[in-house]
């Protein structure tokens, strides 16, 4: 499996002082089936080199064979943490490719379940991060708050993970009568357990001396590594497609970029955590001002793509995903590549890890937010 | 190593101190106040457990009291289908005019395929499907999983064309 690659024969040292051990492809702390290939030299990383394809399953190809309706339910299942952001990238491109203009409802619609599955996926993230520093508790807090937006999903989309909910054109069902409700609800709860999060994870001082100058990042690395999301906030940089390049209302909407400059793991925490307060500041502006009207444009039964390339982006939970499709004119696309986020996420690894020692990888690991079956597809 | 003043010191020692301190209060609040724990005992509840009526759980062919569904056989859901889930199977039927007619014979559904993506109950033309809540699947054989959606005998609905 492994081979002694040329790290081994050009160390400046011999192979005797290294070790190699292997992290995964089952091991709790990657979340899901990365494997890591760690080059030791006492307990200092000198090289850290990812195996991916353990859960590929081709969604690329899969796609070539389903039409422009089908092929999106495939994509709730790269990013499942985003599933709705991945919907949407996809309806996007589709849509622009024929020309379709959306109701102002659907677009509406389609920003609030964005923004709510932000606020999801970071809560995971959240909790996901403590417990791999070896804290329990923070992980059912985070779930307390998740589930919330979990029922709401359910109640208007009819799923909790891989809802299916954008079709081109729209939106698959109207909000469920009760939406708003517990939408409203729901951000009564997180205000008033948002200072939990600091008072059990932010201001520890074992977490944060443990986060603080570990997993340095500079912004040029983070440039040239094509990161994006919060990674890459992280180091300053600026890289939120809902500002760079605004698609549905996002343009109309008040919100902040959330920039850090700390470079480190601890940078990149609580860029994740500000983030979630602007995804309530979004929710809250538009849950009282959904307009009237249509919640799916009228579409043909068998939609055709003219012939061409398409290429969308949306900002995910974890930065930007790319849809590109190259159409030959028929009922099926003739290509389809997704850009995801957690892929160039993920080879920064190695640069942030380098130097550093064993124990911090997994936290560092942690901070990236890194979504197995996103890099693999 | 970083020489580090006397005064920090014991500063930096009292806020560690405080940053655990604040955090087991936190632990402790929940100890304490087992009302605003708010986890739900599966499978106990069962009998109490609602689910919203979107929740797609399988796909289901309501019938009516006479036995009748709306299905007219069109195959909209076949195609819809990302995964092949649906086979529609015809049989000729004798009208009371004695002319054939193509008639559904099964609707075989497979759950083992099925990713409950609501695409076929989007497509169907005469609402003759529908998602179930129910999500309790498991099975010991896979050959189970194999159903035919329409009930042995049942009839089209008068007047759905
Ligand atoms: S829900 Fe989706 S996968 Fe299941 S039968 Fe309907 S169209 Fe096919
Ligand atoms: S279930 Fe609906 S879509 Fe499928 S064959 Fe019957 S009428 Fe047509």
């Amino acid at each position: 499996m492994y081979r002694e690659t040329d790290i081994i024969q050009s160390a400046d040292q011999s192979p005797e002082g290294y070790m190699i051990i292997n992290v995964g492809p089952q091991h709790p702390a990657t979340h899901g089936v990365l494997h890591l290939v760690i080059t030791l030299n006492g307990e200092t990383i000198k090289k850290v080199e990812p195996h991916l394809g353990y859960i590929h399953r081709s969604i690329e190809k899969m796609c070539e064979s389903l039409s422009y309706r089908q092929f999106i339910y495939v994509t709730s299942r790269m990013d499942y943490l985003s599933a709705h952001i991945n919907n949407h990238a996809c309806a996007l491109c589709v849509e622009k490719g024929l020309q379709v203009e959306i109701p102002e409802r659907a677009k509406v619609i389609r920003v609030l379940m964005d923004e709510l599955t932000r606020i999801a996926s970071h809560e995971l993230w959240w909790g996901a991060m403590a417990m791999d520093l070896g804290a329990f508790t923070p992980f059912f807090h985070a779930f307390r708050e998740r589930e919330t937006i979990n029922d709401i999903m359910e109640e208007t989309c009819g799923a909790r993970l891989t809802m299916n909910y954008m079709v081109p054109g729209g939106v698959m069902h109207d909000i469920h009568p009760n939406f708003q409700r517990r939408v409203k609800e729901f951000i009564q709860l997180y205000k008033s357990k948002i200072h939990e999060y600091d008072e059990l994870v932010t201001g520890n001082i074992i977490f944060q001396n443990r986060m603080k100058g570990v997993g340095i990042l500079s912004a040029e690395d983070a440039i040239s590594y094509g990161c994006t999301g919060p990674v890459a906030r992280g180091s300053g940089v600026s890289s939120d497609i809902r500002k760079v390049q605004p698609y549905e209302i996002y343009d109309k909407l008040q919100f902040d970029e959330v920039l850090e400059t700390g470079c480190d793991s601890f940078a990149r925490y609580l860029i994740r955590i500000k983030e979630m307060n602007q995804s309530i500041r979004i929710v809250e502006q538009l849950i009282d001002n959904i307009p009237e009207g249509d919640f799916q444009a009228k579409t043909k039964a068998v939609l055709k793509l003219p012939k061409g390339e398409f290429y969308t982006r949306v900002e995910t939970a974890r930065g930007e995903l790319g849809v590109y499709i190259v159409s030959e004119g028929g009922t099926t696309p003739y290509r389809i590549k997704f850009r995801s986020p957690g892929f160039s996420n993920l080879s920064v690894l190695d640069k942030i890890a380098r130097g550093g020692k064993i124990g911090d990888l997994i936290a560092m690991m942690g901070t990236l937010d890194l979504v197995i079956p996103d890099i693999d597809r | 190593m970083k020489i580090v003043p006397v005064k920090k010191y014991i500063s930096d020692v009292f806020g560690a101190i405080k940053s655990l301190a604040t955090g087991m209060k936190r632990t402790m609040y929940y100890f304490t106040h087992h009302k605003e724990i708010i986890t739900q005992q599966y499978p106990d509840n069962r009998n109490t457990l609602e689910l919203p009526e979107r929740f797609k759980g399988e796909v289901v062919m309501p019938h009516d009291e006479n036995n009748e569904h709306r299905c007219t056989g069109c195959q909209a859901c076949e195609l819809a289908c990302p995964n092949g889930t649906i086979k529609v199977i015809f049989k000729n039927e004798l009208t009371p005019e004695g002319k054939k007619k193509k008639a559904i014979d099964k609707l075989v559904y497979h759950l083992e395929l099925c990713t409950m993506c609501n695409l076929c109950v989007e497509a169907c033309p005469s609402d003759a499907i529908k998602m179930a809540q129910t999500f309790e699947h498991s099975v010991f054989d896979r050959s189970k999983l194999t159903k035919v959606l329409n009930n042995p005998g049942s009839k089209i609905m008068e007047g759905v064309e």
